[in-house]
Order: structure tokens, then C-alpha cells, then sequence
């Protein structure tokens, strides 16, 4: 989209704010305040069109033209789906009255309440709702920058990124190493780094099973592992080995020029290098000190308006929400209660008590599925903590048609939540 | 209907069809919108599912509140509902039913 065309959606939200400004005695123009949302992801899709349905005016401020899921991806790398069937439009959301603008937000300025595009358009919030993601830590691993990258693809963007890794995989000759070099807590979608391995064991052991994966750890436990290994062990044999923190899985430096990887104790020359770094909130909310000089932003867990500025509310991978992953569920969740929150606020009431639930599917294979399961509350200190005795993950000793049924769900579960995102 | 709706149904409903129902205050319980949403993440926005799981759009208070009970007290062979039943009082649970039913 060009600039031109920006300026249009600009205005059109001007336009909307003057014609509520002269015509005050409409009910839905006196409640809907001016509501800018950040990035059209797992959080703020949803938190727009729930806006939406509230009855609330929304500006969704998004830098590509369609989102693509991280969710699934794993499924392309695994040659089981294609990049298309994990991107999505925004015409649904247009149709439901979501204000969808093009374009990259370079600043966010609390006193003003406004936002800057490229290009230098400015949009004025009454209320900011923050989803843009995380970006990664260059700094982290020697060597690991941005040109890197385009060589050993973190693929933990979908996107080209995704794109890269899958041909890099389909290139490989049979009897190839891929390495995934997973980072060390907090980051994104904690199992989603093992579900890669188990899926792209999958397409090895289909196309070329003399290869192997080779996981090089930060961390000495993760996400579901006993459920992943009891999988690994019974569907791939020793085609995926896991090399823990505490054995010399930690990646200290790389070499993309030959493909080398540097652990604290070893060094891997590898067909395939998959490195995720480390992660923080993305670098947009330093324009405002949303961070507070960490990685992530502090908010307050009820309602998600930050604790740094006031009318800017934070949520999705980029929040401090207590004891939630960092996944596109927790999003699509807390983008509904922030929705509800923001709503409320707008027309001067309190607003409710949340209740959030996240579960993350892991594809151990195309006919194999396993999940972890939470319900969330606020508990007294105003912190998101889990309920006890609830939740949890799948039995150990489940049969292959409950595994199987697993998978399907996990299909289900991707309908479902993008529908809820995208109408 | 479902298997298990049947199945569950069947096995408690009738009983259940007995006892007085109380709902919870709204004010200080937490929104039953806030409790219902959250099942979208699966089941699609106002319980509307487009993939392989169950819609819950169309169940009755009483038939959801005899099936989130019974996944509540492991009575039903599920591979989710036993685990998401778990986080609820009984009052949430007439509530989420309540807040499903006035929308049917
Ligand atoms: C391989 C992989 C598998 C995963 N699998 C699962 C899974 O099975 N289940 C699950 O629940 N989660 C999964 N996740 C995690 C999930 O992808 C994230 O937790 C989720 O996307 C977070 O949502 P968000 O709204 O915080 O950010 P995002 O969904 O990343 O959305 C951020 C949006 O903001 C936009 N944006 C950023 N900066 C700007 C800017 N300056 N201007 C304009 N727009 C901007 C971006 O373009 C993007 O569209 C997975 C992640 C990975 C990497
Ligand atoms: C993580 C995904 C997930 C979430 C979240 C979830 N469900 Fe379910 N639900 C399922 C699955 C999967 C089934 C099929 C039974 C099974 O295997 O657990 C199901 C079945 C049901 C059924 C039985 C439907 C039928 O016709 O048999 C009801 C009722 C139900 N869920 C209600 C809810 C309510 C209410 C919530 C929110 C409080 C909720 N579910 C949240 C996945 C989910």
C-alpha cells in the first residue's frame, strides 16, 4: 500500500473523531472513545475486533499488508502445510467496522497521546493498546546479528524467515545435521522449539533418514519434555538428540560463513543451523520507556495498562503477565480482557475481574498431539497465577487414537483462535 | 448432539434438572463474559467452531452445566475438558452456562 493511501485511513479516522465531536447526543458516538491498537497479531487483532463488538471505534495499525502465523509454521518447515494456508487477511476484520491502517509505528509519544508513522503521520489515542511482539537479542550470541540471520534463520518470526529455513531443509542431502539452538527462558512459545525438532524429524525421516536434528540447549529442561521424549523415542529412534545446557549445549558464538557452532564446549559444523536467540519485548516501547530499562513491560495485570504511562496499555508476547507464557493463546486472551477493561474504562465503570486460559498443542507428528493446559486468575498481590489443581499436561500413558485426537484438536485450536482473531 | 453430550446428558442431567440453580451475584464475581471468552480460543467466538472442535453455541444451561460438571469430576472421557473444567467454581460454571444460553 502506498503512502497516499495511509494518509486516507488517516483521515478517515480523523473524520470519524470530528463526527462524533458534532453529533454528542448519539449513544455509540458519546462511548466510543478513540482506541489506536498496535500490531495485528495474536493480541491486538483480537483486542480490535473485540473493541469492536463492544461497540468502540478502532485504528488497528499494522506494518504488513496480512499476518502470518508462528503458530503452524512448524507445519511448512515440516513440509506438512503450505506458507499460505498460515496468512491471513484483514478484510474480515474491515467488514466488522476495524479501522485497519498500513503502516510501521517509529514512535509513541505518552504526552501528546499520539503515534508517529513512517512517513511522519501522527494518529491521537484516547487509549493505546500495545500487542507488537518481540524482537531479538543481537547482542546475545558472538557473531548471531541481523546478516546472520539471513544464514542461520531464527524462523521465530514467520515470514521469509520461515521461508528460508524450509528450502535450506529441503536442499539438504540425506545424512545432514540441523542444529536448533533454543534460548534460555523467558522467550516465546516454550514448546515451540521442540515441536520444530519433532516436525522436522518428520520430513528427515519421510525424505532423507540418514540425517539428524541435533538440539543445542541454553536450558537443562523444557516445555512438556517428557511427553516430546517418550514421542521422539517411539516415532524417530535416535534421529533427535538432545544436548542440555549442562552438557555443552549453550551457544556461545557462531561462524554463518561455515556454518559453525560454538558451544561452551564443543564445536558443530552443521548443514542446517536453526539458532532462536534471546529474546525482549520489541524495541518500539523504548520510544516511551514502556520497558522500564528491562526486557519486558510491567503492567498492571488486571487491566493492561502499563505502570510506566497511563492510557498505554501493553499485552501479548511484549507484557509482564505474571505467570502466562509467552504464547499466541495468552494473547488472544488477555487481548479480550484488556478489550473488556478498556471498554469499561472508556464509560467510566470499573472494570471486571479477568479470567484468562492458555494452552499451547505441540505436533510431536501429523497424527500425534500433546498440550498443556492452564486456567488464570489474579491473586492478591495483583499478580496472573494459575489456578491450582487445574490444568496440566496429557497423560504420559495415553493411547495412539488419544494422540491422534490430540492433533485433531490442535487443527481445531488453529481455526478457532484465528478465526477469533481475523472474523 | 455430541457423543459425550448425549453421554453426559443421559447419565446426569436428569438429575441434575432437580436441583435449584443459584446464580452467582454479578458485580463481585468475576464478568461471565470474561469467563466465556476464553473458550473462544478453541471453540471460535461465541462458541462457533470452524475446525474439528465441538461448537458449544447451541447447549442448553442445564446440558452445559451437567457436561462442565462432569469434566469438572472426571465422568466424561475427554482429552481437554477434564483439565479446563478444573478452574471453575460451580457458580462460574452456571455462570458460563447462563452467559452461553442467553445468547442462543
Ligand atoms: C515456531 C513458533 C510456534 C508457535 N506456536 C504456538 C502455538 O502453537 N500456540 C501458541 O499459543 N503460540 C505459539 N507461538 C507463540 C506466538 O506466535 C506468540 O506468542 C504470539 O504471536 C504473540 O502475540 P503478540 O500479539 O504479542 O505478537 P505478534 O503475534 O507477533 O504480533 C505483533 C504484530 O505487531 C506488528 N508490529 C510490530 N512492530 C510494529 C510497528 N513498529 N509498527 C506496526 N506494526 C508492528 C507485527 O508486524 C505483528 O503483526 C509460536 C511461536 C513460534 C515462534
Ligand atoms: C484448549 C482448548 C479448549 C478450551 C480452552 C475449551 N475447550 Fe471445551 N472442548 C475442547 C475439546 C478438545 C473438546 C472435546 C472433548 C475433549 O476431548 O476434551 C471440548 C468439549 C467441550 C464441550 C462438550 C461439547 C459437546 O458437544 O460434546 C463443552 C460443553 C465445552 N467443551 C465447553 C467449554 C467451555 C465452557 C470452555 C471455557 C470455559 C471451554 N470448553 C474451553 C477444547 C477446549
Amino acid at each position: 500500500m502506498t503512502q497516499k493511501s495511509t494518509r486516507r485511513d488517516v483521515l478517515k479516522l480523523a473524520g470519524a473523531a470530528t463526527a462524533a465531536t458534532v453529533a454528542p447526543t448519539i449513544a455509540t458516538a458519546q462511548s466510543a472513545g478513540g482506541v489506536v491498537v498496535i500490531g495485528a497479531g495474536f493480541g491486538g487483532a483480537t483486542a480490535a475486533r473485540y473493541l469492536r463488538r463492544a461497540g468502540v471505534s478502532v485504528t488497528l495499525v499494522e506494518q504488513n499488508s496480512s499476518f502470518s502465523t508462528c503458530p503452524f509454521s512448524n507445519t511448512v518447515l515440516g513440509g506438512i502445510n503450505n506458507f499460505s494456508s498460515i496468512t491471513h487477511g484483514f478484510g474480515g476484520l474491515r467488514r466488522e467496522g476495524v479501522n485497519v491502517v498500513r503502516g510501521r509505528v517509529n514512535a509513541v509519544d505518552p504526552d501528546a497521546k499520539s503515534i508517529t508513522l513512517d512517513g511522519g503521520d501522527t494518529i491521537a489515542y484516547d487509549r493505546l493498546i500495545m500487542s507488537p511482539g518481540i524482537d531479538f537479542k543481537w547482542d546475545a550470541i558472538e557473531g548471531y546479528d541481523e546478516a546472520a540471520a539471513e544464514l542461520m534463520p531464527h524462523a521465530w518470526k514467520a515470514g521469509s524467515q520461515t521461508n528460508i529455513l524450509r528450502r535450506q531443509l529441503e536442499a539438504m542431502p540425506d545424512g545432514g545435521v540441523v542444529a536448533i539452538a533454543p534460548p534460555g527462558n523467558p522467550f516465546r512459545c516454550p514448546p515451540g522449539p521442540y515441536e520444530r525438532a519433532s516436525l522436522i524429524a518428520h520430513y528427515l525421516k519421510t525424505e532423507k533418514p540418514r540425517s539428524k536434528v541435533l538440539i543445542l540447549d541454553a536450558k537443562d529442561s523444557f516445555s512438556k519434555q517428557g511427553l516430546f521424549q517418550a514421542g521422539w523415542a517411539e516415532l524417530y529412534g535416535d534421529l533427535i538428540e538432545w544436548v542440555p545446557f549442562s552438557e555443552g549445549g549453550n551457544v556461545a558464538r557462531v561462524d554463518p560463513a561455515t556454518n559453525t557452532i560454538f558451544t561452551d564446549f564443543d564445536e558443530h559444523k552443521v548443514d542446517v543451523a536453526n539458532i532462536i536467540p534471546p529474546q525482549r519485548s520489541n524495541r518500539l516501547v523504548d520510544t516511551a520507556g514502556l520497558a522500564d530499562g528491562g526486557d519486558w513491560c510491567p503492567i498492571n495485570q488486571t487491566t493492561f495498562e502499563s505502570t510506566i504511562h497511563a492510557n498505554i496499555h501493553v499485552l501479548g508476547d511484549a507484557s509482564i503477565a505474571g505467570r502466562m507464557p509467552k504464547s499466541g493463546f495468552s494473547a488472544n486472551s488477555q487481548a479480550k480482557v484488556c478489550a473488556a477493561a478498556v471498554a469499561a474504562l472508556l464509560a467510566g465503570n470499573d472494570p471486571a475481574s479477568p479470567s484468562f486460559i492458555n494452552t499451547c498443542y505441540s505436533l510431536v507428528a501429523p497424527d500425534y498431539g500433546i498440550s498443556v493446559a492452564a486456567i488464570y486468575r489474579i491473586i492478591e498481590d495483583g499478580t496472573i497465577a494459575p489456578v491450582a489443581g487445574a490444568g496440566g499436561v496429557s497423560p504420559s500413558d495415553a493411547p495412539a487414537s488419544t494422540r491422534a485426537l490430540e492433533a485433531d484438536y490442535a487443527r481445531g485450536w488453529y481455526a478457532s483462535i484465528t478465526a477469533d482473531m481475523f472474523g | 448432539m455430541s457423543p459425550i453430550k448425549t453421554m453426559v446428558a443421559g447419565t446426569f442431567g436428569a438429575a441434575l434438572l432437580a436441583l435449584p440453580v443459584t446464580l452467582p451475584a454479578a458485580a463481585d464475581e468475576t464478568a461471565p463474559a470474561n469467563l466465556a471468552n476464553a473458550c473462544a480460543g478453541c471453540h471460535g467466538t461465541d462458541g462457533i467452531s470452524p475446525g474439528p472442535t465441538p461448537s458449544i453455541n447451541e447447549i442448553s444451561e442445564e446440558d452445559m452445566i451437567a457436561l462442565l460438571t462432569a469434566f469438572k469430576n472426571d465422568e466424561a472421557a475427554v482429552t481437554m475438558m477434564n483439565r479446563i473444567a478444573k478452574g471453575y467454581t460451580d457458580a462460574e460454571i452456571a455462570a458460563i452456562a447462563a452467559y452461553f444460553a442467553s445468547m442462543m
